[in-house]
């Protein structure tokens, strides 16, 4: 295992490199810049393909095909990118393609800024393309986490053939802390594809399509989607709970926010507020029964995201009425101090 | 066998059909040329004996079954987005020969960018272009290559340049930059042009079997039901009209 | 007999006419018949006058077509 000072987009491209992705396909956009960098440097020495598409249409289009083909394939962008995907997610998703694609998410709406935001959360999460899919959604928040979250996403991705995301923000893409390198994947771990268009010698054609004329057809395919979901959400809901146990307040907070909720934790701890904090990690699949559990007996659920309120719904899917579930977020990429964020938990504290 | 086929002895068939084709109807219209062309691609591949290792990638138009008309792997694309797609998979494999199909919609329109940019770079892949200067599949509005005073669904009283620009010579752009290794022009409004075609086609294909870069076959084709004319009628416009703006011949030939 | 044979798929045509307007000898005509999709099928109106061409297989775009040809008189050992 090896140990390096690593920023956040660098990180994620070493791990991605671990990991055996084969193509690599982007378009430059701040705040993942030095992961693009990273791999027009590194990944064309590590037998892989690097390429500068002409923009992050053709780039999720390319992956596309390189995933067709039967090879781990990527793409990385920030929220403007990622809209501009979103119709090649969706052939992604009903075609079966794995593939993982990393959002570093910026402010917004629009232009917005270049400033950490999670405005992205219900793109990522109920959909953002047309149709009724799902990507594995994967929230670091911290450096190593992301290196991490990046090598599980194309093992999901592969095992279940539903594109992953890795939802990230500005911050942990700029910022550098020491991580451990994971292990490279033996390229012989790497599931086959008996599914891709690797030439028809010796097999019957494969096609690869999300397209079927008859209803019937298509809702077959569909409830092929909607199986695989439910196996997903029964296997693979991962979270993250710091003194839960004997909490009165709970934070729901996930990546940078939820970093920071650490901290938040803490601090009211010192003041004598029992606060805890559960951190989603999959957003999708999102820990409803966790969180529905915990507002069983803690009467407070307090949500902060960087943005008007996207996970604090599902939060309030989960509790209902079991709890109260205030909110507090910040707009236009303002990320919030821990200070700021224990006065909201004076607030509601009992 | 041949007394099966009802043909007597001492008759030897000249012409069948393609192996790489499967036994699916075609579903263009009644004298599309679609259908001739479609043909063509499965002849090349036949001849270059590739069908093992080709992957062919449908469009969103007409032929967007077209990989139920053929033995091969295929991709079905995002409308547009053949080329970017072909991008991708010929970079995760360039052994295999990797084909796009589109429309003049597709590849010229909404797919503008992801084609001059695979010409651009080169790509190794063959790009087949059914330019017939309307949009057939959605019911006949006006396409890039629509000409001056055509009528479509979206140009009632006739193309206006003035309002809609001029019909786009997308080859004629393409073959200007250095990326590209052959770009040409053919049609198939009679049997010889049919058979200049096929040559173009099959040279388009072999190019890529031998490395020599990005080459596109553009072919004038007709769309009878969108111009309301009958099959001969349409491919009589096709020969006499389309040429006025789209001469034939290649515009770019690297060896 | 004449020199070619040209044999249509009945079920593929889709009577199109370009096979009967290609063809530089006359053969072929519309016939008859309809198919099960209801289309009337071309077919060989003046056999005789094949040359086993394929001109008009090289126009059918529903791949219809397939052309027979006189094989030459061997030659005598």
């Amino acid at each position: 295992m090896s140990r390096v000072l690593m920023r956040g987009n660098e990180a994620i491209a070493e791990a991605a490199i671990r990991a055996g992705v084969r193509c690599y396909f982007c378009y430059p956009i701040t705040p993942q810049g030095e992961l693009v960098e990273y791999m027009a440097r590194e990944l064309p020495k590590r037998g892989g393909v690097f390429l500068q598409a002409e923009s992050e249409i053709a780039a999720i289009n390319m992956v596309y095909g390189a995933a067709a083909a039967g090879v781990r394939a990527m793409t990385s962008s920030s929220s403007p990118g990622i809209s501009l995907k979103q119709e090649g997610i969706s052939y992604l998703a009903m075609a079966r393609l794995p593939c993982v694609i990393v959002n570093m998410m910026r402010g917004g709406p629009g232009l917005g800024n270049i400033a950490p935001s999670q405005g992205d959360y219900f793109q990522a999460t109920k959909g953002g393309g047309h149709g009724d899919y799902h990507l594995i959604v994967l929230a670091p928040s911290t450096v190593p986490e992301a290196a991490e979250l990046v090598m599980l996403a194309f093992e999901l991705s592969d095992r279940y053939r539903v594109p992953a995301m890795v939802l990230a923000d500005g911050m942990i893409g700029q910022m550098m802390e020491p991580v451990e390198l994971p292990e490279p994947v033996e390229p012989e771990d790497i599931p086959p594809r008996p599914w891709a268009v690797t030439g028809a010698k010796g097999r019957p054609k494969n096609v690869i399509t999300s397209f079927d004329l008859d209803p019937e057809g298509l809702k077959r395919m569909n409830l092929v989607l909607q199986e695989t979901y439910r196996e997903i959400e029964g296997n693979e809901v991962r979270w993250e709970e710091v003194e839960t146990a004997d909490a009165e307040i709970l934070l729901v907070a996930y990546g940078t926010v939820g970093r920071i909720a650490k901290t938040v934790v803490r601090l009211a701890r010192e003041e004598g507020i029992k606060a805890g904090l559960l951190r989603p990690i999959t957003l999708w699949p999102f820990p409803y029964e966790q969180i529905r559990e915990l507002a069983s007996r803690i009467p407070v659920v307090l949500t902060v995201e960087l943005s008007a309120g996207q996970m604090w719904e599902d939060v309030r899917l989960a509790v209902g009425d079991r709890a109260e579930t205030p909110f507090y977020g910040e707009l236009g990429g303002v990320v919030p101090t821990p200070g700021r964020i224990l006065e909201e938990v004076r607030k509601y504290a009992r | 066998m041949l007394v099966e086929t009802g043909i007597p002895a001492g008759y030897r068939k000249v012409f069948g059909r393609p192996r790489a084709l499967s036994d699916r109807k075609f579903t263009y219209c009644p004298g599309c040329h679609h259908g001739i062309i479609t043909r063509l691609v499965a002849e090349a591949i036949d001849e270059l004996g590739i069908v093992e290792r080709t992957v062919g990638i449908s469009p969103v138009g007409c032929a967007v079954f077209l990989d139920q008309f053929f033995k091969c792997d295929f991709v079905q694309a995002a409308h547009g987005r053949a080329c970017a797609v072909a991008t991708g998979i010929k970079r995760a494999r360039p052994d295999l020969i990797v084909f796009t199909y589109q429309g003049d919609g597709d590849l010229a329109s909404i797919g503008a960018a992801e084609t001059v940019h695979a010409a651009n770079r080169g790509e190794n892949i063959t790009v087949i272009f059914v330019n017939n200067a309307v949009y057939g599949m959605t019911g006949g509005e006006m396409a890039p290559t629509t000409l001056p005073g055509q009528r479509t669904t979206t140009t009632p009283w006739g193309r206006d340049p003035r309002v809609h620009g001029y019909p786009l010579k997308i080859s004629e752009m393409l073959a200007q930059l250095d990326g590209p290794a052959y770009i040409t022009r053919q049609a198939v409004f009679d049997a010889k042009h049919v058979l200049l075609a096929r040559k173009a086609i099959i040279k388009a294909f072999r190019n890529q079997i031998e490395g020599k870069g990005f080459s596109l076959v553009e072919v004038l084709a007709a769309c009878p039901t969108n111009l309301h004319l009958s099959p001969v009628e349409a491919s009589r416009w096709v020969a006499e009209e389309a040429t006025k703006f789209f001469p034939l011949g290649d515009l770019k030939d690297a060896g | 007999m004449a020199k070619g044979i040209v044999v249509i798929d009945k079920e593929r045509c889709k009577g199109c006419g370009l096979c009967i307007d290609a063809c530089p000898f006359g053969v072929l005509g519309f016939s008859q018949e309809y198919n099960s999709s209801g289309y009337q099928v071309a077919y060989m109106a003046h056999p005789d006058r094949c040359t086993g061409c394929a001109i008009c297989a090289q126009v059918c775009p529903e791949v219809a077509i397939e052309v027979y040809r006189e094989q030459p008189a061997k030659e005598g050992a």
